[in-house]
C-alpha cells in the first residue's frame, strides 16, 4: 500500500503564516458544512462511522469518546488538544502544527461543536515553545476571519515531564498541580478538567476531522485496514537514511516504510511507539501497521546490526523511571528496579536470575500500575526478551565469566 | 519581586495560573526563588510545600538560579544513536562545566533532557528556547559564540 497524502496535503503547499493560502485549497469547508447542514449529533454519528481511532498512542475510537461527552449534561464541557508530544522517537505532531496549523484549528472548531464545548485548550509542550507564536498567529488569522466566533481557544505550555502527554496527568497539570496520573474512573468524558466533561484529542487525530467531514465517513472508511481506517503518521528515525515525518495508509508493510521509503538497511529491530512501544525483529519486517498489530503514536526508531540490545533496553528504561510520576508504587519502584537490573547487566555484571526477575516484575507493573506509562515500561524488555534472548544470556554469561576471573562467583 | 504578570486563566480558575506564574518568574529571575514560592502559595492559600513540589516536578523550572543561556542536549535514543555523547562532551568542553551546572559568570547552564522532538535532526539540542540539529563540533563551537 502506498504512501498517502491526506493530513500532509497542505504541508509544504500553503504558508502556514497565511490563511489565505489555507482558504485556497478548501480550508475551512468542513467547518463551513459543518455549521450549515449538521447537528452536532451528525458530526458524532460521521466520525463514528468512519472508526477513526485516537493518533496519540491508546488508539481509542474517536467517536465512541465524543459521544459520551456529547451525552453528558453540565453548564461547562471542555476540548483539549494534546500537543505534549513527549514520546521519544516523536515529532510529527510538531510537523503538523509548523506546516499547517489550520487544519487543527478546523478540527478543533468542528470537535468542540460536536461535543459541545464552549471552551478549548491546546496543551503545548514547553519544548515546543518555537512554534507558539505561529500557533496564536493561526488562531488569530481565523478569529479575525469570523471563524470561531463563540470559541475559546487557549494555549496552555508545558513546563517539562513526559508524563503531562498521558491525559489525566495532563488535565492536573492545566490544573496548576504536579502532572501526576489519576485514579479512573471517572473518565475524562464524565468528569474530566475541573470535574467537567473533557475530551482529549491528540493533534494528528483532530487534524484529520475536516478530511472526514468534508470527503464522508465512507470514503475514509475505505482506506486502510477493517479495524484501522485512514492514514497514519510516522516519524521514522534511528539508523536510516532518510529520517522525517512519512504517511502511510494504515495496514503498509514496515518494510515499505523503513527500508523502500527511509532506506534503512542492515536492520537488526525497530521500535514502534516510543519508549514503550514493541519491538519487531528483522524476520518480522514485513508486519503490517496497524492497530491490530503494532502502532502507538507511530514513532519508529530503526536499529541495525551494530546496536546492542541490552544498551538500548537500558537507556530506554532509565527514560521512563525519569519520566515516571512516582505516584504509584509498582511503576515508581518498577522501573528503578528494572534499571538496577539492567544496569548490572550493561556493564557486565549479570546474575543468573535476572532473567527472572525482569519477568516477575514486568507482570506486577503491567497488572498493578496506574496509568500507561507504568502499565507499557515493560513492552520492550518482554519483547527484546523474546526476540533478543540469547543477548541476555550472553551477557549473563560473560558477567559469570568476569566475576570468576575476579574470585568472586 | 511582586511584578508578575497572570494572563486570565481559560476558565477563570485561580490555580490555573499556577504555572503560568511560576514560568514568568523562571523566565524573569533565572529561577523560582524562596520568597517566588511562598508568594504564590499564599496568593492561591496553598501549602508552601505544595508549591515547592510542583516546582521540582517540571524540568523547565528550577529551584536555584540558571544561566542567561540554558542549554539542553538532548539524551533519548534517536540522538544517542548519531553520537550525542559526542556533542555532550563538546559542550562541556566548551563551556568547562559538566551536565547539571553552571558557569560561575552566569553565562551558561548546562542540562541533559529527554527527546525534545526533533529526532529527524538528531543529535539536536535546545538553547532557551531555540532549537538546532545535526549537531557537529564546528557547529556546536560557531552556535555557542553566538550566544551573547
Ligand atoms: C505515558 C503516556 C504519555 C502519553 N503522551 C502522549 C502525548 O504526548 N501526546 C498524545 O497525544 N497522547 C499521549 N498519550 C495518550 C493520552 O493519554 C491520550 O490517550 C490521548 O491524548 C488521547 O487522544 P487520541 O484519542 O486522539 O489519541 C500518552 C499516554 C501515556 C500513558
Ligand atoms: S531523541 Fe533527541 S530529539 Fe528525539
Amino acid at each position: 500500500m502506498p504512501e498517502k497524502r491526506i493530513l500532509l496535503k497542505n504541508c509544504g503547499r500553503i504558508d502556514p503564516k497565511n490563511i489565505d493560502t489555507y482558504l485556497a485549497q478548501d480550508g475551512f469547508k468542513a467547518w463551513q458544512k459543518t455549521q450549515k447542514e449538521m447537528t452536532p449529533d451528525a458530526v458524532v454519528a460521521e466520525i463514528k462511522a468512519s472508526e477513526l481511532r485516537g493518533r496519540g498512542g491508546a488508539g481509542f475510537p474517536c467517536g465512541l469518546k465524543w459521544e459520551l461527552a456529547a451525552r453528558e449534561e453540565s453548564d461547562e464541557k471542555f476540548l483539549i488538544c494534546n500537543a505534549d508530544e513527549g514520546e521519544v522517537g516523536a515529532f510529527k505532531d510538531r510537523y503538523l502544527l509548523q506546516n499547517d496549523p489550520f487544519t487543527l484549528i478546523e478540527g478543533i472548531a468542528i470537535a468542540a461543536y460536536a461535543i459541545g464545548a464552549g471552551k478549548c485548550c491546546i496543551y503545548l509542550r514547553a519544548e515546543y515553545h518555537y512554534l507558539l507564536d505561529g500557533l496564536k498567529n493561526a488562531i488569530a488569522q481565523a478569529r479575525e476571519k469570523g471563524l470561531l466566533d463563540g470559541l475559546d481557544i487557549d494555549i496552555h505550555e508545558g513546563a517539562g515531564a513526559y508524563i503531562c502527554g498521558e491525559e489525566s496527568a495532563l488535565m492536573d497539570s492545566i490544573e496548576g498541580k504536579r502532572g501526576e496520573a489519576r485514579y479512573r474512573p471517572p473518565f475524562p468524558p464524565s468528569k474530566g478538567l475541573w470535574g467537567k466533561p473533557t475530551i482529549i484529542n491528540n493533534v494528528e487525530t483532530l487534524s484529520t476531522i475536516p478530511h472526514i467531514v468534508l470527503n464522508g465517513a465512507q470514503w475514509f472508511h475505505e482506506i486502510g485496514t477493517e479495524k484501522s481506517t485512514g492514514t497514519k503518521l510516522f516519524s521514522v528515525s534511528g539508523d536510516v537514511a532518510k529520517p522525517g515525518v512519512y504517511e502511510l495508509v494504515l495496514g503498509s508493510s514496515l518494510k515499505e516504510l523503513v527500508v523502500d521509503i527511509c532506506g534503512a538497511d542492515n536492520i537488526k529491530m525497530v521500535q514502534i511507539g516510543g519508549a514503550t512501544g514493541g519491538i519487531v525483529p528483522y524476520s518480522m519486517i514485513s508486519t503490517p501497521l496497524a492497530y491490530e498489530t503494532v502502532l502507538g503514536s507511530g514513532a519508529v526508531t530503526v536499529f541495525n546490526e551494530s546496536r546492542q540490545v541490552i544498551d538500548f533496553v537500558y537507556r530506554t528504561m532509565d527514560f521512563l523511571a525519569a519520566e515516571s510520576c512516582g505516584k504509584c508504587t509498582p511503576c515508581r519502584e518498577g522501573t528503578e528496579a528494572m534499571i538496577e537490573i539492567l544496569g548490572r547487566l550493561a556493564t557486565g555484571d549479570g546474575r543468573q536470575e535476572d532473567i527472572q526477575a525482569l519477568e516477575d516484575l514486568s507482570g506486577t507493573m503491567m497488572l498493578s500500575s496506574l496509568c500507561g506509562l507504568g502499565q507499557a515500561a515493560s513492552i520492550p524488555v518482554l519483547d527484546t526478551l523474546k526476540y533478543f534472548r540469547n543477548e541476555y544470556e550472553t551477557r549473563i554469561q560473560q558477567s559469570l565469566f568476569l566475576r570468576s576471573l575476579r574470585g568472586r562467583i | 519581586m511582586n511584578t508578575i504578570q497572570t494572563q486570565d486563566s481559560l476558565t477563570g480558575r485561580e490555580r490555573e495560573n499556577l504555572l503560568r506564574k511560576l514560568k514568568q518568574a523562571q523566565h524573569d529571575f533565572g529561577y523560582v526563588s524562596k520568597d517566588m514560592m511562598t508568594e504564590t502559595a499564599q496568593s492561591l492559600g496553598l501549602s508552601i510545600g505544595e508549591v515547592y513540589g510542583i516546582t521540582t516536578f517540571y524540568s523547565f523550572l528550577s529551584v536555584r538560579p540558571l544561566g542567561k543561556f540554558v542549554i539542553r542536549i538532548c539524551k533519548s535514543i534517536p540522538c544517542y544513536m548519531q553520537n550525542a555523547e559526542m556533542i555532550i562532551a563538546c559542550v562541556a568542553d566548551e563551556i568547562g562545566i559538566k551536565p547539571g551546572e553552571t558557569t560561575g559568570d552566569g553565562k551558561f547552564s548546562f542540562e541533559l533532557t529527554n527527546c525534545i522532538g526533533a529526532c529527524d535532526i538528531a543529535p539536536a539540542m535546545l538553547i532557551n528556547h531555540q532549537v538546532y540539529g545535526q549537531l557537529t563540533p564546528g557547529k556546536i563551537a560557531e552556535i555557542l559564540r553566538g550566544c551573547e
